[in-house]
């Protein structure tokens, strides 16, 4: 499909630039990773609405621009959902809510709590359409839901953050929201108990779709619990919930007592976790976001705790979610921990300074790195599409 | 098809290469004599066929990585190989290059259930995975046809399907961490046993990228613990129209049934006769649904499923009451390529994906274009997803009836990315589709492909002539 309108804009204007750009569409984003030094802004945002929704076929097309509140409108009216349930961090990043864009959430491969067991953004990128750095619009995948002509280019523009392309439009795999959810609650479990019982949770065969342990329940809405929350969700057909909950909190006794929540406050309570709220993060503090095996969750927070930040588990465990002082000290003790865990971590939230400073993620090997430049160049040989997003000098 | 010349000097250096990769590996690691060779110059697509130089069979990830650097200090092209069963070429060797197979690299490293993770090496079958972890009620759900003897590592090289992935995913979808040796001979990680690695997604890149950017020697796979049971339906149409639209009704409906299989009226015939599953003979079009969970579940599901299926006025309808009878069921689905191979001397199996809602639309064609052309056609669709199977029969004995059938499945694969598809589902392009990827592909969009194959692979030694049209593959 030839290039027109908004879409061959921004191609001419990459294509016609002569020094660095930043890329980004809502920019609620922006706070995320190494600032971007560039005095001409591309933005997506002008690139709106939903190009192609076909519920049977379980396919969605929207324009990079689009927000994602309005395609998650469209699919709730025909009882579809996304379903990596992509986070809302503004109140984290302190921007508007509601005005994130599609096209943003894929190009940081944000995932909320579902991630665990039904795959991230990425995974349902099902096609793509972006402007490289040369200008050149390009196309991978398609609007079907299995795809494997030529290399897989959705997976590397996903979380790319706009430094190899910039996403002009994604095609989505979705699928029928839940009839019904419920959350079973154990409180009162330290880290080390609540994972096992959310490991537990996540291997039986009763479809776990979300597993979370948090250091206070307070912080969930509906709920008068007190002390650490142990939560696992189920979503599917109300008799199923109801079914798989009992069994779920049966099987789990030997952790706990657990109480069952009912679908309205089990969908608030898995929002609060989604939006990272559980971390009650201050104004001044860091976050980090470390990605580890999910029994290596709970040392990774005590760790953490030991060098003074705090934080939450999502993910069985393997999410941690953690804020603390701003500092070039602080960062450096916890992509320690990360990497003693034999982990990932991305510096999510720091003031600019900081994160100039810093890996805000961990450094390739050599070998590696070396692939990383020479990929880029591929993309984007002129290096102008958000250098230095990831590492400096990229 | 046409294949790149052997480089001269490769071929005239034979002896000397030989020699040094003798140096690199255990003194059975090494295979030069023809007849041994020759097991080895074709794989699951048996219509093209080429003897290399050699074959090596390392047994450690420092072996691959001590073959790669002399292979690219030599100039010589690799041919990565697991199990051979790739329908699309994807291990054809050429005259000049060394096939490394990875089958003797067959061990499970590690399972972890508390993390539900296993680290596998690239030989390990797919079935394996899963057999070494049923008895915790676990499974590794990607399941390709070929699971009995296909290699996790051709999987994640091909990023391999399966019946089941409508709901589970392919293997893109269930993997964790890789390790990867580079042409250079260097060995890096990927990932790890954590879910999305910061950065770039190599793991997403490399899935699926069919031995263009490197060879994976080890694996963690994502483990699933499998649900309380299963059971399976059948349902008959009248036509695959109403076939069709029962398929949209069941996805309409919020169900996700964990499989669900369509087959038109020869393939029905194909493989009843082969397997006497019981498949109604009057039908133009058979549903074979399964749902997963307790028995109640279950019952409540496929009663759910009955009542759409009834709108749609079935000739038959047969819901399992029995794990045995879910098999009879499978039994026919599962044993279709032999059937059909028992029908017809040779076919070939095509895998084109089309938006579900021109499957009857595509039927109708298809079914033009085999009268048109005389060669006969049987269809098996997975149909939540959209991925084709025709399967053409042809007889390789004779050159005309191959022509056709080339001819035909070319045609099929078009008519695939006319109505909004694709050529390749999760056979992946390797030989066969090379020269339609400009049916899909504008000419700078694979050049944007080919110089991230450069980015891994500067000289293009790795599994050259697959993937690309081949005129301009060395020029990137």
């Amino acid at each position: 499909m030839t290039p027109t309108g908004p879409e061959l804009a921004i191609a001419e204007r990459i294509a016609k630039a002569r020094e660095p750009l930043l890329i980004r569409g809502a920019g609620t984003k922006s706070g995320m990773l190494r600032p971007v030094q560039a005095a001409t802004t591309i933005s997506t945002a002008g690139l709106t609405g939903i190009t192609l929704y076909r519920p049977k076929e379980l396919i969605l097309s929207a324009l990079a621009g689009t927000p994602v509140v309005k395609i998650e409108e469209t699919l709730d009216d025909h009882g579809q959902h996304l379903i990596a349930e992509p986070p809302d961090l503004s109140a984290l990043f302190g921007t508007e809510p509601g005005t994130q864009t599609i096209g943003g959430i894929v190009a940081t491969n944000l995932s909320g709590p579902r991630r665990v067991a039904w795959g991230a953004m990425r995974d349902h990128v099902m096609g793509i359409r972006a402007v490289n750095g040369s200008g050149e619009v390009i196309h991978s995948g398609g609007r079907v839901l299995k795809n494997v002509t030529g290399l897989d280019l959705c997976k590397l523009l996903s979380g790319s953050h706009g430094t190899l392309a910039v996403i002009t439009e994604v095609t989505l795999k979705v699928l029928p929201a839940p009839e019904t959810t419920g959350t079973v609650v154990i409180v009162g479990l330290d880290a080390e108990r609540g994972v096992a019982a959310l490991s537990a949770g996540l291997g039986s065969p009763y479809g776990v779709s979300a597993a979370a342990w948090l250091p206070d329940a307070t912080v969930l809405p509906g709920l008068r619990l007190t002390g650490s929350a142990t939560l696992l969700r189920i979503e599917d057909f109300a008799a199923s919930v109801a079914y798989r909950m009992d069994r779920l909190r049966t099987d789990l006794t030997s952790f706990g007592q657990g109480e069952i929540v009912e679908d309205a406050v089990s969908r608030a309570i898995w929002r609060v976790v989604r939006d990272a709220h559980p971390l009650q993060a201050h104004p001044d503090e860091a976050v980090w976001r470390v990605s580890v095996r999910p029994s290596a969750g709970p040392p990774t927070l005590r760790a953490a705790i030991d060098a003074g930040s705090h934080g939450f588990l999502d993910w069985g465990g393997g999410l941690v979610w953690l804020a603390g002082a701003a500092d070039i000290a602080t960062h450096e003790a916890m992509a320690a921990i990360a990497r003693a865990a034999h982990g990932t971590w991305t510096l999510l939230r720091a003031p600019e300074a900081l994160r100039a400073a810093v890996q805000v993620v961990p450094p390739e090997a050599e070998a590696l790195a070396r692939i990383t430049r020479r990929v880029k160049a591929a993309f984007d040989p002129r290096g102008i599409l958000n250098p230095g997003r990831f590492v400096a000098g990229l | 098809m046409i294949q790149p010349d052997p480089k001269p000097d490769v071929l005239a250096r034979r002896d000397v290469i030989v020699a040094g990769l003798a140096t690199l590996l255990p003194p059975d690691g090494l295979i030069t004599e023809p007849t041994r060779l020759k097991p080895y110059e074709t794989d699951g697509l048996p219509s093209y066929r080429q003897v290399p130089l050699a074959v090596v069979l390392p047994e450690t990830t420092e072996q691959v990585a001590a073959i790669l650097k002399f292979c690219r200090d030599n100039g010589v092209r690799v041919i990565p190989r697991g199990a051979g069963t790739s329908l699309s070429g994807g291990a054809l060797p050429l005259a000049d290059a060394v096939v490394v197979g990875l089958m003797r690299m067959n061990r499970i490293l590690d399972i972890d259930y508390d993390d539900r993770c296993a680290l596998v090496q690239a030989g390990v079958t797919n079935i394996g995975i899963t057999n070494a972890v049923a008895g915790q009620g676990f499974f590794y759900a990607p399941d390709p046809s070929s699971q009995l003897a296909c290699m996790i590592g051709g999987n994640v090289a091909m990023n391999s399907g399966g019946a089941h992935c409508l709901k589970y995913g392919v293997t893109t979808n269930n993997l964790l961490g890789l390790k990867l040796v580079t042409i250079d001979g260097e060995i890096i990680d990927i990932g790890g046993a954590h879910l999305d690695a910061a950065g770039y997604d190599w793991l997403g890149l490399l899935t699926g990228s069919e031995g263009q950017l490197g060879i994976v020697t080890e694996i963690t796979v994502r483990i699933l613990r499998g649900p309380e049971g299963a059971r399976a339906m059948l349902a008959a149409f009248r036509s695959n129209e109403i076939a069709g639209a029962c398929v949209d009704a069941i996805i309409g409906s919020g169900i996700i049934p964990v499989a669900l299989e369509f087959m038109d009226r020869p393939a029905i015939h194909a493989c009843e006769d082969f397997a006497h599953a019981g498949y109604p003979l009057d039908a133009e079009a058979m549903l074979i649904i399964e749902v997963e969970g307790s028995v109640a579940e279950q019952d409540r599901q496929l009663a759910q499923l009955s009542e759409i299926c009834n709108r749609f006025d079935p000739i038959s309808l047969k819901v399992s009451q029995s794990p045995e009878e879910s098999l009879a069921i499978w039994k026919g689905r599962k044993g279709a390529f032999g059937a059909v191979g028992r029908i017809s001397p040779d076919y070939m199996c095509m895998d084109g994906v089309i938006p579900t809602s021109c499957l009857p639309d595509v039927l109708r064609r298809i079914g033009e274009m085999s009268d048109a052309c005389g060669l006969k056609v049987a269809n098996i669709f997975h149909a939540g997803d959209g991925n084709l199977h025709p399967l053409i029969m042809f007889d390789a004995n004779d050159p005309a009836s191959f022509h056709k059938a080339e001819i035909f499945g070319a045609d099929i694969l078009k008519l695939c990315v006319e109505v909004g598809g694709c050529l390749t589902g999760e056979h992946g392009v390797g030989v066969e589709k090379r020269d339609l990827m400009p049916v899909q592909f504008a000419p700078h969009e694979l050049d944007q492909q080919r110089r991230i194959k450069s980015a891994f692979d500067p000289d293009w030694l790795l599994n050259p002539s697959k993937v690309f049209p081949l005129q301009a593959s060395h020029t990137a």
